[in-house]
């Protein structure tokens, strides 16, 4: 039975603990040439390294190293003067040598934190270590009724993947967050996904698993002492799949304890489709990784001048960037927190950078474009429309070229894929008429087809302008200045405004 | 006393996936209590202020950087595998993590 | 004289003179093989028609100018642990039975560059596990100067194939005395480098902090001009040296000693169980080495002798973890797949079938040593005597430039007397492991035949990192004095052929 989670909070205190995995976005792999690319045919980036042939070695991607270093750097890490990659020693089909390269007692990177928002409250998550290991290869069940892996009557495997350069994070365990720890833990994969993008290290698509994530969760009775016993939750693919896994594990959590039971410690997996949480395979016995230092890798001892100059030049990192632009655009926490939520700041920076105005660059981003990406289910960056595509409209209605409602027309262009902002007002003929001989034509036709509201502002009452302006408007289809008709209007009719 | 039980030669041999018969197992159990015995010696040296070694030589920051190389061939990399199935390593059913 | 009787210096010189055809010079060598394989067995795998091909691509490439090293059409035979891409590898283990690599070997590579014909693949004790080549899953290897005895081990089919006068040169490799030792009890030289000094890359792994691959050949400056020819920085090894390293060859062609401070290790030189025909060979070649200007002196490294358990902890941890790979997943042998079972229990049953007993051993040993509960007081302590072992050498060769022992304890021993009893066996090394632990240099030299069995026993000739120039000089001063005294080589003909 699980516990209503008001309920489960009443009685109860979770403590989290994230344990994310980013694949960089390194060219070669970790200790091999072989690409890294997304979705290549099935084993057409292995080498005798990653498929573990024998006799084949590893050599240590530079890249991959700077970037780790520049990850723990972003996270507020010391960076380890002398450390050693290890060998954790277990046997599974999709891992080639059967031991992975990790880190162990010496990662990299070690003791951060990170800073994230949540309504306006700020949590600081400690980070344990940031370590550099090798991601393993993909294998597809066959047979069985779900192809699921259980069940299943074989698999096979694709080693692609098999030695992409991984790193992991891992935080200390963060209690306190009550009941907000789901979005806390949202928050934190959110604000993680940020840095690696700021940092240009990773795409960061949990969809395609560049970022995946563990959720550590462990109640304890309130007013107790001691943490419970954690369950970490794995297959957690979305931002979304974070926060209800933590909710969904709280509940459970709350439900067997409220019943007497205890909690296993054990590896559990999300279900997307049911939003909860159900048992790994039970260990009969415990993990034994036989750790041990790589001996087909020599230390890695990193100048200290090499990473201050690494830590002089990081990017702006989000949180300090964010709150600079809202300074810049003078929003409120409100909006810049609804920006962020909806991964709009990054397209909204680079639409101002461009030649818009901030107001007007939020507005699209926020209004029309949120919609239709809401709409269609995708995320914002991947609309079919480009932030200088943004600014150009922004600039065609400074210009007077396009009213509000055109631009929307022309967005709606762009988006179905008519081509640029100005191919669209050239095809669909949108532009504003700002001809003074053909808006005094269709204002002298306007005028003698609405005699009585022409006399009626002739006579003062001006507010009838308005159904003149409007018969403009629909003669032209929305392409008139209504400002300037309205000038005109008032001037064919003698009336000063 | 023995410095391995037979149990713990079996759990060994769990681990590094060997499948022993029981008569191996024994056998084992034997032939590793006389060699760990004669190993322990290493115990002897005094070393607690020494620092371990793992590598022969004192190298460290030895990388390569970040260019592509020519991979094998999906038939290269296949060419040895006991089972192939649609280009990928066919193997028996895991029993394992769900993935 | 017979072309099988040159040296390889010769053979080289006159291939390159246009004296004689390395295809001539193959042919002889295979016509040999033919003769004596049957009583030698030191061949696992022989191919006439592609070492043939090999040879002629050679003469062609002479033919057409190309410029190529002095071995240039020298045919040599590799241990079977190297990786040939068009020569099976098995590493003498039916888990790899039939396996065809798709690349080669650094060292291999680096020998087709230089224009080596290759002969064969050359029989060892299964992944380099032993010091008789009676672990081989294929076949026993006799020694040629007794066909009862072994021909030392693990490198002993290339030891025995150079002493049968089957090849001119051969590889091997040293992890424990596995070139030195065989090269002791066969009576030609054998030569460990400096760790890191020549490629592991395509060497299949058995211990890795550990193997070193090296020459052997039946006189100095053969070994000297082969571990030139494939030594040397390699990009694919992170664990290869690169700096400038002083010519072997030169130092072969020097063979002046005069005024050289050279070591005996007490601990080696007069303790238990050392054959007396051993130790007078050697206590002569001490007397020689003064006559001829060295100042001899006695040095201690007491700790010398916990070098023996060191090893048995670190190789067999390294090998459990490197050989994980053979997992019947990917290539190699597989057993029991009968649909039912499961990746981990047919893997369970293919490591069962595959390996041979000592492997298994070692396995086991290893996965024992780095188990939570034991890594300190096993793998943790063994790498603390490695330092120890190290800090004691480095103060010996502050006094003295090489230190020198026998190189085994006794002489070839019979075929089957030491199968049964791993610790016997692992005697036989007592004196190779410490350069091994610590990287050092290392060579072993023919210095006489044994009075009580008429066996060859070796010269062990120590030098610190990177002064393998000095084991190959002492080697040359050596062997020169001696061959004036025997009137030629040790080996003139193989005794039992
Ligand atoms: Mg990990
Ligand atoms: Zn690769």
């Amino acid at each position: 039975m699980t516990m209503v989670y008001d309920e489960a909070l009443e009685r109860f205190e979770p403590v989290l603990g994230l344990e994310t995995h980013v694949e960089l976005g390194t060219n070669s792999k970790m200790f091999c040439g072989c690409r890294t690319a997304f979705g290549a045919p099935a084993n057409t980036q292995v080498c005798p390294t990653c498929l573990a042939l024998p006799g084949a070695l590893p050599v240590a991607n530079a890249a991959a190293i700077e970037s780790t270093i520049r990850i723990g750097l972003a996270l507020n890490c010391s960076i380890a003067e002398w450390c050693r990659m290890a060998r954790k020693n277990y046997f599974y089909p999709d891992m080639p040598k059967n031991y992975q390269i990790s880190q162990y007692d010496e990662p990299l990177c070690f003791d951060g934190y990170i800073d994230v928002e949540v309504y306006g409250e700020t949590v600081r998550i400690e980070i344990e270590r940031v370590h550099l290991e090798e991601d393993t290869g993909k294998s597809t069940h066959v047979g069985g009724a779900t192809g699921r892996i259980h069940g299943a009557d074989y698999s096979i495997v694709d080693y692609n993947r098999a030695g992409i350069p991984l790193v992991e994070i891992v935080t200390k365990p963060i209690p306190g967050t009550d009941r907000l720890a789901p979005e806390v833990a949202r928050a934190y994969v959110t604000e993680l996904r940020e840095i690696m993008r700021s940092l240009g290290v990773s795409d960061v698509r949990m969809e395609e698993g560049s970022l995946r994530c563990d959720v550590n969760v462990s109640l304890m009775e309130r007013g107790a002492s001691e943490w419970g016993t954690r369950t970490e939750t794995k297959n957690v693919n979305s931002l979304r799949s974070v926060e209800r896994a933590v909710r969904s594990e709280i509940e459970r959590q709350a439900g067997v304890l409220a019943g007497g039971g205890r909690i296993v410690q054990e590896t559990r997996h999300f279900h997307e489709d049911t939003g909860t949480t159900t048992p790994g395979r039970s260990k009969e016995e415990a993990q034994d990784y036989r750790y041990f230092p790589e001996p087909d890798l020599v230390p890695i001892a990193p100048d200290p001048a090499w990473v201050a100059e690494l830590k002089a030049a990081l990017p702006e990192l989000p949180s300090v960037r964010r709150k600079r632009l809202q300074a810049e655009w003078g929003l409120s926490d409100l909006d810049m927190q609804a920006m962020h939520n909806a991964d709009a700041i990054e397209l909204v920076e680079a639409t101002v950078k461009a030649g818009a105005p901030a107001a007007d660059a939020r507005k699209w981003w926020m209004g029309e474009l949120a919609r239709r990406a809401n709409e269609t289910a995708t995320p914002l960056a991947d609309l079919p429309i480009t932030p200088e595509q943004i600014a150009r409209v922004t600039e065609l209605v400074a210009s007077g070229a396009l009213n509000d409602k055109l631009a929307r027309e022309v967005l709606e262009g762009v988006l179905a894929g008519e081509g640029t902002p100005d191919d669209v007002v050239e095809k669909r003929g949108l532009k504003i008429v700002n001809d003074e001989g053909e808006l005094s034509a269709i204002i002298d036709e306007v005028l003698a087809a609405n005699a009585d509201a022409a006399d009626k502002v002739r006579s003062g009452k001006i507010a009838a302008v308005g159904a003149l302006v409007g018969g403009v408007m629909k003669a032209s289809r929305g392409k008139a200045d209504a400002a300037r008709a309205r000038e005109l209007i008032l001037e064919k009719l003698g009336v000063s405004a | 006393m023995s410095a391995i039980t037979r149990d713990e030669v079996a759990h060994l041999a769990r681990l590094s996936r060997l499948a022993l018969t029981d008569d191996e197992l024994d056998h084992y159990a034997t032939q590793l209590d006389a060699i760990i015995e004669s190993v322990a010696k290493v115990a002897e040296v005094a070393a607690e202020d020494v620092p371990p070694s793992s590598h022969a030589l004192p190298l460290t920051n030895v990388f390569r950087p970040d260019e592509v190389r020519q991979s094998l061939t999906p038939e290269q990399a296949l060419s040895g595998a006991p089972a192939v199935e649609d280009d990928r390593f066919r193997v028996p059913r895991i029993l394992g993590e769900e993935a | 004289m017979s072309l099988i009787r040159k040296t390889a210096a010769e053979l080289g010189a006159m291939i390159a003179a246009g004296e004689v055809s390395a295809a001539e010079v193959a042919e002889a060598h295979l016509d040999r093989m033919a003769e004596v394989e049957p009583k030698v067995k030191a061949f696992l795998h022989v191919d006439r028609e592609t070492t043939l091909e090999q040879a002629r691509a050679v003469d062609a490439r002479l033919k057409a100018g190309e410029k190529l090293g002095p071995l240039a059409g020298v045919p040599i035979a590799h241990k079977d642990i190297f990786t040939t891409r068009d020569m099976p590898t098995t590493a003498a283990s039916k888990i790899l039975q039939g396996w065809r690599p798709p690349y080669d070997a650094t060292v291999t590579r680096r020998l087709r560059e230089a224009g080596l014909v290759i002969l064969g693949k050359t029989n060892l004790d299964e992944f380099a596990m032993g010091s008789s080549t009676e672990n081989s899953a294929y076949q026993l290897t006799h020694n040629p100067w007794d066909l009862t005895r072994v021909p030392g081990g693990s490198s002993g089919g290339s030891s025995a194939a150079v002493a049968a006068y089957e090849a001119p040169l051969s590889t091997g490799t040293d992890t424990g005395g596995s070139i030195r030792q065989p090269a002791a009890v066969t009576g030609i030289v054998g030569m460990k480098p400096t760790y890191g000094g020549s490629s592991r890359y395509g060497l299949i792994a058995f211990a890795s902090s550990l193997d070193t691959p090296g020459p052997f050949a039946r006189n100095v400056l053969d070994a000297a001009l082969l571990q030139e020819a494939f030594s040397g920085h390699d990009p694919m090894d992170s664990t290869s040296i690169d700096a400038p390293v002083p010519s072997v060859v030169e130092a072969a062609r020097n063979g002046d000693v005069a005024g050289m401070r050279i070591g005996v290790v007490r601990e080696f030189a007069g303790g238990d169980g050392v054959q007396p025909g051993v130790l007078a060979r050697f206590n002569e070649a001490v007397q020689l080495l003064e006559s001829l200007g060295a100042k001899v002196v006695e040095v201690s490294c007491p700790s010398f002798a916990s070098a023996l358990p060191a090893y048995y902890l670190i190789a067999p941890s390294e090998c459990s973890s490197n050989l994980a790979r053979f997992d019947a997943m990917r290539y190699g042998l597989r057993v029991g797949d009968d649909g039912t079972r499961s990746a981990e229990e047919v893997m369970a049953l293919t490591r069962a079938a595959g390996f041979g007993p000592e492997v298994k051993r070692r396995i086991m040993l290893g996965t024992y040593a780095l188990s939570s509960g034991y890594y300190d007081a096993y793998y943790g302590q063994a790498q603390k005597v490695r330092t120890v072992i190290a800090r004691e050498f480095e103060a010996a060769y502050q006094q003295v430039d090489v230190l020198i022992s026998p190189t085994t304890p006794t002489t070839a021993f019979p075929i089957g007397e030491r199968a049964d009893d791993p610790m016997a066996m692992y005697l036989a090394d007592l004196y190779t492991i410490p350069s091994n632990l610590t990287g050092n240099a290392a060579i072993s030299v023919p210095c006489g035949l044994a009075d009580e069995d008429g066996l060859p026993v070796g010269l062990q000739i120590m030098a610190p990192v990177l002064g393998d120039d000095r084991c190959y000089r002492v080697g040359a001063a050596v062997e020169k004095a001696l061959e004036s005294r025997w009137g030629g080589p040790l080996l003139k003909e193989a005794p039992s052929l």
